[in-house]
């Protein structure tokens, strides 16, 4: 693309100085999120959501746990990505970096809080008792 | 300019200038539709995911909350947010069709495929009616089987 210098050439980066990364990124977790957005959304027109003992056992299974679990890192990370692109519009200034700083806060902490939760819910079936989450 | 003479320099290409198509329309929506889901649909998700993992109280709690309470004296609070909840998901059911039909549809693009102005504007609005169709087919779905 463009005449740029030998070195930036090579490099292959561009102004933005990480390239296609995030383009890329994108699409590819755009087609992870069509394959396993597409399994939890049919999943949840077809369970009893009512009934906290069919919705747990459904999500306690490995492979619908496993499927969640990436579900949750293909989403966060595509979310992240286009709420950056919004940041990048339509705030500007020192509130920029406020609000990048907050997205990763929100993409980070609710990822970590989704896969922690489905690794409970998969690994230590809840018993009747004090505590919680 | 002094103000009243004819303007006959061309105009700055932006959204009061332009008139609305539905490209533009299109192209707007996936954002919203996206921003939509990032917030309101995760945050939603994660708060279920603890409600199940929490146990069954605190799942009836969740569902008490956003869909139905079935204690006889429904308190306002739970009056408003069984409204509320409802529209919250129907919003985030039409959300995901308009953003994977809009992706679907930026994918093609990414090949150089349909900017032609007749297939881009053929497009943009199958993708509209699309989102607005699974919307409503789906909730129709989930009705008749809740009867």
């Amino acid at each position: 693309m463009g005449d740029g210098t030998h070195l930036g050439k090579v490099r292959g980066l561009g102004s933005s100085g990480h390239g296609s990364q995030h383009w890329l990124q994108q699409r590819l977790t755009a087609l992870g999120n069509i394959l396993l957005v597409g399994f939890f959304v049919v999943s949840l027109i077809r369970l009893p959501l009512g009934d906290h003992a069919a919705v747990l056992r459904w999500a306690a299974n490995p492979m619908v746990a496993l499927a969640l679990i990436l579900m949750v890192v293909s989403v966060f990370w595509h979310l992240r990505l286009g709420l950056t692109v919004l940041i990048e519009d339509y705030v500007h200034g020192p509130m920029l970096l406020l609000a990048t700083v907050l997205l990763n806060f929100y993409a980070i902490g609710g990822a970590a809080y989704g896969i922690f939760t489905i690794a409970r819910i998969a690994l230590a079936p809840v018993v009747a008792g004090p505590g919680g989450m | 300019m002094a103000g009243n003479e004819p303007n006959t320099r061309p105009r700055a290409p932006h959204l009061q200038v332009y008139k609305w198509g539905p490209a533009m329309a299109v192209s707007i929506l996936h954002r919203a539709s996206g921003d939509g889901l990032a917030i309101v649909g995760a945050g939603l998700f994660l708060w279920w995911l603890g409600a199940i993992a929490a146990g069954p109280d605190a799942y009836a709690a969740f569902v008490a909350c956003i869909w139905h309470d079935p204690s006889p004296e429904i308190s306002l609070f739970h009056q408003i947010t069984n409204i509320l909840g409802k529209v919250v998901l129907v919003g985030l059911t039409w959300a995901f069709f308009q953003h994977l039909f809009s992706g679907l549809r930026h994918f093609v693009l990414d090949t150089g495929a349909g900017y032609e102005l007749k297939s881009n504007k053929l497009w943009s609005t199958v993708v509209i009616a699309a989102g607005v169709f699974a919307t409503a087919a789906t909730w129709l779905y989930i009705m008749a089987e809740a009867l």
